[in-house]
């Protein structure tokens, strides 16, 4: 699809935007992309974004590049430098600052009661993430099993041995491919 | 909690390796990048110790951004400045981005065969079991925090129901239960 300058800027703009509400991760702010690209502008289907987000999480590197492939299903390869620069610009320019002015205040009462307070939040969110992702395959009878087999024994080989993740990956689209799963 | 109980034991040597360590971790990472960035910077490399790494994490965790993404920063800012930043931000997506630009080209010719979503499913499996086993291995760093584990464990579970389960919108979660924690903490913190 062939978007013009002013579209093109107005993906940007709201992409900035956006890296600003990211808080706890790009994936919190797929609802609004998807009311921006899909519903307001129809420059993608509703299929379109899912798989354009699937293919992210299957492929290594981090979930946010799921941004620079809804960009790039937009509006091609400058489509994906408006959006991965639009995501990414803010967030990193407000991190350096704070972790900055965090960092030279680090013994301060204000900073220690800040980030012990919110460590167990942090973990929490991370256990909330790791159900998330399991949700869908656990709640289809047809993959359930399969899936929750995968997820424990992932669990269990991360906890005990000193595998590289990447056997389990592995492990996973194997069984996944042969129709384990 | 501030005060790691142990220092980290070694440390990136120049902003190469630094580019290639993250390169590496996030060339691992399928379905997520935080599993392997805890087990290569904590586990392998010894960069950060299991109570630096859960102390950036939350703080890359409320600020606006993918975590991910704030975690290299902050490392990298905190090894070589500005360029340390870059240099882990560069390494974390740019061969990641070309690859994932690679596979979108060509998911439309193979979108069809059940084999192709059936592995999709197993990876997509084995990425949820990875980033639940990176918080279970992570609990034990809260024996440490200044609130005591029960009320830890209190705080974690809220937050797990609140967000899975209530699909309360995070900014909510963070300014009402953050805000709570870090009063509970900050209280704790006056005594001695």
């Amino acid at each position: 699809m062939n978007l013009d300058t002013t579209d093109l800027f107005g993906l940007f703009t709201h992409f900035l935007i956006l890296s600003l509400l990211a808080v706890g991760g790009a994936i919190t702010t797929v609802p609004d992309m998807h009311r921006f690209i899909v519903a307001e502008h129809h420059w993608l289907t509703d299929a379109q974004f899912t798989a354009s987000i699937a293919i992210a999480q299957a492929a290594p590197g981090p979930n946010v590049l799921f941004v620079a492939v809804l960009g790039w299903n937009v509006a091609g390869p400058l489509g994906a430098l408006a959006t991965m620069t639009g995501i990414l610009i803010p967030s990193t320019v407000l991190s350096l600052w704070a972790t900055r002015w965090g960092s030279q205040r680090r013994e301060t009462r204000f900073v220690r009661a800040f980030t012990a307070g919110l460590t167990p939040l942090t973990l929490g969110l991370l256990l909330a993430t790791g159900w998330v992702l399991a949700e869908p395959y656990l709640l289809n009878p047809a993959h359930r099993w399969g899936a929750l087999a995968l997820i424990l024994v992932s669990i269990v080989v991360m906890l005990r041995t000193k595998l590289s993740p990447m056997w389990l990956v592995a492990l996973g689209t194997i069984a996944g491919a042969l129709g384990f799963v | 909690m501030t005060l790691a109980s142990e220092p980290a034991l070694a440390a990136p040597a120049s902003l190469r390796e630094l580019f290639f360590a993250f390169n590496r971790l996030a060339l691992q990472g399928f379905g997520g990048v935080l599993p392997v960035a805890q087990r290569e910077l904590v586990e392998r490399r010894r960069w950060l110790t299991k109570d630096e790494f859960v102390e950036m994490l939350a703080i890359s965790q409320v600020l606006p951004g993918p975590n991910v993404v704030n975690l290299a920063l902050m490392f990298g800012d905190r090894a070589f400045g500005w360029r340390g930043a870059l240099a882990a931000l560069g390494g974390m997506l740019l061969v990641p981005m070309v690859l994932v630009l690679a596979l979108t080209a060509l998911y439309g010719h193979f979108a069809q065969y059940p084999m192709v979503t059936g592995a999709l499913r197993g990876m997509g499996a084995v990425a949820a079991g990875l980033v639940l086993s990176t918080g279970f291995k992570l609990l034990g760093t809260l024996k440490r925090n200044v609130m005591g584990l029960p009320i830890c464990l209190g705080f974690g579970a809220l937050t797990l129901v609140g967000t899975a389960w209530l699909r309360l919108p995070l900014v909510w979660v963070i300014a009402g239960l953050g805000s709570l924690a870090i009063t509970v903490a900050w209280i704790r913190l006056k005594k001695p």
